[in-house]
């Protein structure tokens, strides 16, 4: 079925830190224009630092693969290095996407920056 | 791993074994040019028209009203393209549904740079062209219309008769694509009162590369393959023995068995239908409740995305289509369903399963073992859905 990588598929079947996080420092919620489809992450901080990233997906196969790898990669990282994450990075991890799901790996990073940028907003003095 | 269970009969059927015995021969014993004068090319010929014969009767027309072409895609084409063209000094309106197939919807958008115009009628919530709707958009130059039998995403049948018959009141041609439809339901293109009608093999348990048109007598049609005498000079290149000798053995079954084999598909639908409304809770059976297909299921799961649902099925060995649009090349949603006013939304989750002849009720069983699972974990994961 389409040509999706092994880590694609095995991201899809077991996707890392699905959920919600009831107390969530920042959310972030990106949808995608293409296809109509949407992706929430919630984040908790402690001393800088991803303390806990949970995320939900409606979406294909390769957004939902792209959701779990971008909570992986983010997992126990500053705030800074998780702003440095691309949208690359993580299509890269994932072995490559099919063409015409690059723009899905564009909502994952996205969602994710957007949950740091919501923390820090409401922890600006 | 469990043999691949195949819910996907609307894209393609497995060829009958007896309709590929049947071919067999005409690859390397009898591989003459039906265009030759030797008994080599005889055969060939007399094989051919055999399976004209064969294609007329299921249908209920003439065998010198059946044109042979090489799929459904190209069935369509040569009736929309050769109509249209031969009718240009009366008129060049066209009038079609908003649910037709790609193959009537792009050759009418093709016409419509050239100069032709042409109007889409559309469809309520079951995908059913209301006749009152074709009667309105009727102009004084309205020469040519095309309205498909059975919708091949959600099986929805049209009153084809009705509609056949306001255009014949008005005197013009009417065809219909009824690729999804030939082969499954009963039929009789005389009783129906329609002009021009498509059909294709590999709906019907016959093989890839063969599709017929239904041209009823005394209409012209201009033709756009241009070549040898093939079909009667409306459709010329060397015509595909084995696989017109498969799909006039797949016609000559069909019309045997039709009867026996969607009694079978019904049941299996209906079951199906409901095992899925009493397992999974906020699902929509799409489509026409009655007036449908017999093993048309179709069906939406609301707050997930058909392309994951896919991924999952095709993990189990299942194999399914959806209108998403995650899952389409083009990324778009489903244009049929989106004619019968489903959401966005509720047509990224949308799955056809359709069933055929050769599907079981063990299988049916063994989806509906798997299917629950694999919504709840998709639902789980989606930010649309709350749980109760
Ligand atoms: S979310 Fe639609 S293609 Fe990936």
């Amino acid at each position: 079925m389409v040509e999706y990588s092994k880590q694609v598929i095995d991201h899809f079947m077991s996707p890392r830190n699905v959920g919600e996080i009831k107390d969530a420092d920042g959310i972030g919620e990106v949808g995608n224009p293409t296809c109509g489809d949407m992706m929430t992450f919630y984040i908790k901080v402690k001393d800088h630092k991803l303390e806990d990233i949970k995320f939900k997906t409606f979406g294909c196969g390769a957004a939902i693969a792209v959701s779990s790898m971008v909570s992986e990669l983010a997992m126990g990282k500053t705030l800074d290095e998780a702003l440095s994450i691309t949208n690359k990075d993580v299509a890269q991890k994932l072995g490559g996407l099919p063409k015409n799901k690059m723009h899905c790996s564009n909502l994952g990073a996205d969602a994710l920056h957007k949950a740091i940028q919501d923390y820090k907003q409401k922890n600006e003095k | 791993m469990h043999h691949t269970i195949f819910f996907d009969n609307a894209s393609s059927t497995r060829t009958d074994a007896r309709v590929f015995e049947k071919m067999k021969p005409f690859f390397m014993q009898k591989y003459g040019n039906p265009s030759s004068l030797h008994d080599m090319g005889q055969e060939a010929k007399d094989a051919i028209e055999e399976a004209r014969d064969r294609g007329a009767a299921l249908l209920g027309v003439a065998a010198q009203e059946i044109y042979f072409t090489s799929c459904g895609t190209e069935s369509n084409n040569f009736a929309l393209w050769g109509l249209a063209k031969s009718l240009q000094d009366k008129g060049k309106h066209i009038i079609s549904s908003s649910i037709e197939h790609i193959s009537i919807l792009n050759p009418l958008k093709e016409l419509k740079k050239q100069g032709w115009d042409y109007t889409l009628l559309p469809v309520d919530s079951f995908g059913m062209v209301n006749p009152e709707d074709l009667a309105k958009e009727i102009r004084k130059d309205t020469v040519l219309i095309s309205i498909m039998h059975a919708n091949n995403e959600v099986g929805t049948i049209q009153n084809l008769k009705t509609l056949a018959k306001i255009a014949s009141e008005k005197d013009i041609t009417f065809h219909s694509d009824g690729i999804a439809a030939a082969g499954i339901i009963p039929m009789d293109l005389k009783d129906l009162g329609v002009d021009a009608y498509s059909i294709s093999s590999q709906q019907m348990y016959g093989p890839k590369g063969a599709g017929a048109v239904y041209v009823q007598k005394g209409h012209r049609l201009k033709p756009y393959l241009l070549g040898g005498t093939q079909e009667r000079g409306r459709r010329a290149g060397t015509e595909n023995v084995p696989a017109i000798v498969g799909f006039g053995e797949a016609a000559k079954l069909a019309a045997e068995e039709m009867h026996i084999h969607a009694a079978h598909i019904t049941g299996l639908r209906d079951a199906f239908i409901k095992g899925i409304m009493d397992q999974i809770k906020n699902v929509k059976l799409n489509g026409h409740p009655q007036k449908r297909l017999p093993g048309n299921v179709h069906i939406s799961f609301e707050y997930i995305e058909g392309e994951s649902i896919l991924l999952l099925l095709n993990m189990e060995g299942i194999a399914a289509a959806s209108g998403s649009s995650c899952a389409s090349q083009a990324l778009k949603n489903s244009q049929v369903l989106l004619s019968m006013g489903l959401t966005p939304t509720t047509a990224q989750g949308s799955i056809l399963f359709s069933l055929g002849k050769f599907n079981t009720m063990q299988e049916v069983d063994r989806v509906l073992e798997v299917l629950p699972a694999i919504i709840d974990k998709l639902r789980k994961m989606s930010p649309l859905y709350k749980e109760e």
